[in-house]
């Protein structure tokens, strides 16, 4: 089983150059210290800046540079800001090449589902759902199972969701998984030490197995 | 050129009545305007409809008029953070209403620029879907939302002159700059007020059209939410 790092790790490997990337709050935000240096990419962040930097040195903190998980942070060289209405205009407009995003739930149709748990506290979606409509490629990270042990990756999803048919890679703490336009979790890559038996139990949704599943290589 | 100047905060948001709606600029704790709000809190003016992306945290921020009961209704995108908010919300003595930041963005923008309605894939299936027209474009499905307007706009910029002309600096310009022209009544607060002529007109954000009142605040907290730092 992967921990967050091992997930941030195996999302990473599927950044590739030239890409502007949006990534959300949590493991997402881990994959940027994994993207390999040779690789020329623009961190995207919702409030309003391409070019998300690493976190700032203690005497260089700005309180007008920060992520969307309200983080300081830096900007790199050639970035640009602008407003929210910007923001979310090129993440509408298809811009983004990939979203990454954490999520509660993954439906076998691509539903998702991260903002809210009734009767809890809700916090609200920020900019969640507008990433989940429109983004060209969205992978989630998540854990496969809940803590105790009740599977992630459903034939519906139970909680309210963020966006319908949108989800088209998992990376979990097990597997790789593909999901299909008409429905369907195909299994790509095992994560190290991890059964397809193991798998298949974890997956309450309609799991696709073809072939010998490789284990993930890092 | 047109002297919008007012002495101060207070001066700033005199006439703000009870149950006013007001836009507050902002994104988490960057790009607030932390005058405004302690002059809100001094005056004691209730029963708001506050339309801001979040809603602070327990002692900064719109989280100060929370804790005053001074707001009666949120409408935001994001409001974690706030323990006050939520023993609020669970109580009934708070109106919510969540929205898609990206929705948020653009009914704010489409209020300052006379759109009464558009489109967005935002929410489609979910149930911010709930009572809205949904239509499809080119094969996609798309909700549609309405404009948002208030009686004040209240914006934080980092420099700004007497007519009203708007700089921001880094993300804390984020809802700022369509806050300023969805309001009735925009009432701006800048770190840094000059003379008018002397800021570049090619580094404008906000035209000074948009704002009626603009001062220069104090004190500046600017508080930090995560500190996040590298070694």
């Amino acid at each position: 089983m992967l921990d967050k790092t091992g997930i941030a790790k195996r999302i990473a490997q599927e950044v590739k150059d030239g890409m502007y990337i949006n990534l959300g709050i949590g493991i997402p935000t881990l994959v940027a210290n994994y993207i390999p240096p040779t690789l020329n990419v623009v961190l995207q962040s919702e409030n309003g800046l391409l070019g998300i930097g690493p976190f700032p040195k203690e005497n260089e903190v700005d309180p007008d540079l920060i992520n969307a998980g309200k983080q300081t942070i830096t900007m790199m060289p050639g970035s640009a800001l602008f407003s929210s209405a910007e923001s979310f205009a090129m993440i509408r407009g298809g811009h983004v090449d990939l979203t990454i995003l954490g999520a509660m739930e993954v439906s076998e149709t691509g539903d998702i589902a991260n903002w809210k748990v009734p009767g809890k506290m809700v916090k609200g979606m920020g900019g969640a759902m507008d990433l989940v409509a429109s983004a060209k490629h969205i992978i989630v990270a998540m854990q496969h199972c809940s803590k105790d042990g009740a599977s992630k990756l459903l034939k519906t999803c139970t909680l309210p969701i963020t966006g319908a048919n949108c989800v088209k890679r998992i990376v979990s703490d097990m597997a790789v998984l593909d999901i299909l336009p008409e429905g369907g979790f195909v299994l790509r890559e095992r994560a190290p030490g991890v059964s397809v038996e193991q798998i298949k139990n974890a997956t309450e949704g309609k799991l696709i197995i073809e072939g010998i599943i490789p284990e993930m290589r890092f | 050129m047109i002297n919008k100047v007012v002495s101060g905060p207070d001066a700033a948001v005199q006439d703000i009545p009870n149950h006013a709606v007001l836009m507050l600029g902002g994104f988490g704790l960057s790009g607030i305007p932390e005058n405004c709000i302690q002059a809100l809190l001094k005056k004691g003016v209730s029963g708001l409809t506050c339309i801001s992306n979040n809603a602070g945290v327990d002692d900064f921020g719109i989280g100060l008029l929370l804790k005053t009961r001074q707001v009666k209704k949120m409408i935001s995108s994001y409001v974690g953070e706030n323990a006050e908010f939520e023993r609020q919300l669970l109580s009934g003595e708070l109106e919510v209403e969540l929205i898609p930041q990206g929705t948020l963005a653009e009914r704010v923008r489409a209020g300052g620029a006379g759109i009464p309605a558009f489109f967005t894939p935002a929410g489609v299936g979910t149930e911010v879907a709930q009572g809205k027209e949904v239509r499809e474009f080119d094969g996609k499905l798309y909700l549609m939302e309405r404009w948002l307007k208030a009686d004040f706009s209240i914006v934080k910029a980092w420099k700004g002159d007497t007519s009203g002309n708007l700089i921001y600096r880094g993300t804390a310009r984020n809802f700022n700059p369509m806050m300023a022209a969805a309001g009735k009544i925009t009432i701006a607060e800048v770190e840094e007020l000059v003379p008018v002529g002397s800021l570049d007109p090619n580094t404008i954000h906000t035209p000074g059209i948009y704002v009626h009142r603009i001062f220069q605040g104090k004190n500046y907290e600017k508080r930090i939410e995560q500190r996040t730092t590298s070694i």
